[in-house]
């Protein structure tokens, strides 16, 4: 029990996946104007890692390895990610619009989002199994969506204020992920 | 000019992937932490786009446009991973520096950008001269920034050490926070002299914001900005 809580925290505080891995930048700077949108686009993210991260886990062990295939993950990887975006997208358009209404237009971003292809390499080179591939990837996402909230929120404040010139657009923002970074520094002292 | 060579300026120069249209932040943060990592990091993703520009150029008129994407992916993953087992197999100290971040050249919004804004468009030769441009034009970033980040953190350039050993290097350049700091203070000193970076073009032309505004995924970015405002 204690690993497991400790994989979650590990993947979302410690080893922030944007602020100490820098994987899903692309997003993190670009959806992190306004809160709500970055709210729903990290409940995308965390639905679409953990499902990615149990499949290729699943894929990995019980296909790749066996076959001596392992070169071929990076090729598996991105088409399951893709796939599976477009199943997520068509099952959540059937079943419950509502969940689509909110979240439909950020999963197609997801699909070029590295942070989804970098958590599934990740697994597979620490050797993970499946229940630990799910944790770490569901940690991983939560860690995404506190970031990119958490961003968002001090773009909402940086709007208002009187910011030199040359530091406008994204300089400013690129200097307030690097504080948030610093912050998060401070959680390495958690790794047991 | 030439417009074999016009390609290369404007891969390197005019619309320097990294410092102009600020696509491939990704890799830029992560292995910017020594001018060498950067040097490898930057080589290995112009073989990859030199390769993928020339095989998506080659076949532009036999995939459909209607699957071109998914077809463009898994070229570039195949590529990936022959330029990773050849890095693994010859340069084995560069594959254990840059580790993960090697396979994840294929979700590079440079690579796919290309490939959609040029190479299935145009001939073969210049394409791959596009490829090379825009390939040196990230590596010469990359290694720029290693390099601030190398001096100020590490107080040596590419290994030797250079300031004398009294003087206690800013620890904090090769850690995480450096990255986001030395590249935002790039783009402000860019903005200060007047260069004008894709993302200021397109705050005043109010289109979707930085980073994956370029890539493949562009429309789908405007269409969540579009969503934003109901």
């Amino acid at each position: 029990m204690k690993e497991m809580i400790l994989l979650i925290v590990g993947g979302a505080l410690i080893n922030n996946v944007v602020l100490n891995q820098f994987l899903g930048i692309c997003s993190f700077l670009g959806v992190s104007r306004d809160i709500k949108a970055s709210a729903s686009l990290g409940g995308a993210v965390i639905f679409v890692i953990t499902i990615a991260s149990a499949v290729a886990s699943l894929l990995y062990t019980y296909v790749l390895a066996p076959f001596g295939l392992d070169y071929m993950k990076t090729i598996v990887f991105i088409l399951i990610i893709a796939a599976l975006v477009q199943i997520v997208e068509m099952f959540l358009k059937k079943k419950s619009p509502a969940i689509y209404e909110s979240l439909g237009i950020f999963l197609p971003l997801i699909t070029t989002n590295c942070a989804v292809l970098g958590v599934a390499l990740t697994n597979v080179q620490n050797d993970y199994d499946f229940l630990q591939s799910v944790l770490s990837g569901f940690g991983t996402a939560l860690g995404f969506t506190l970031a990119i909230v958490l961003l968002a929120s001090i773009r909402s404040r940086l709007n208002e204020k009187d910011i030199p010139a040359p530091l406008r657009g994204a300089p400013i923002v690129l200097i307030a992920a690097a504080l948030m970074s610093i912050a998060f520094m401070g959680f390495s002292g958690l790794s047991f | 000019m030439n417009k074999y060579v016009e390609r290369l300026y404007n891969g390197i120069i005019k619309e320097n992937p990294t410092l102009i249209l600020l696509l491939g932040m990704c890799p830029t943060l992560a292995v910017s932490t020594r001018a060498m990592n950067g040097i490898g990091m930057g080589l290995s993703t112009t073989a990859v786009l030199i390769l993928s520009n020339v095989v998506i150029s080659l076949l532009r008129k036999l995939i459909p446009d209607s699957v071109r994407l998914p077809a463009y992916i898994v070229i570039v993953a195949s590529l990936v991973t022959v330029t990773e087992l050849v890095i693994e197999a010859f340069l084995p100290g560069l594959y254990k520096s840059l580790g993960i971040y090697i396979p994840l050249i294929v979700v590079n919004c440079i690579i796919l950008g290309r490939a959609e804004a040029y190479a299935n468009k145009h001939s073969v030769g210049l394409s791959l001269f596009d490829g090379l441009g825009m390939g040196l034009g990230f590596t010469a970033a990359l290694t720029l920034a290693g390099l601030v980040r190398e001096f100020l953190g590490n107080g040596s350039v590419f290994g030797f050490r250079v300031l004398p050993e009294a003087i206690e290097p800013m620890g904090i350049f090769v850690q995480p926070p450096g990255a986001f700091l030395v590249i935002a203070l790039f783009i402000a000193v860019m903005n200060a002299i007047g260069i004008k970076t894709r993302q200021r073009q397109l705050v005043e032309s109010d289109g979707c914001d930085m980073g994956c505004a370029g890539c493949a995924m562009a429309k789908d970015c405007a269409k969540a900005k579009g969503g934003e405002e109901k």
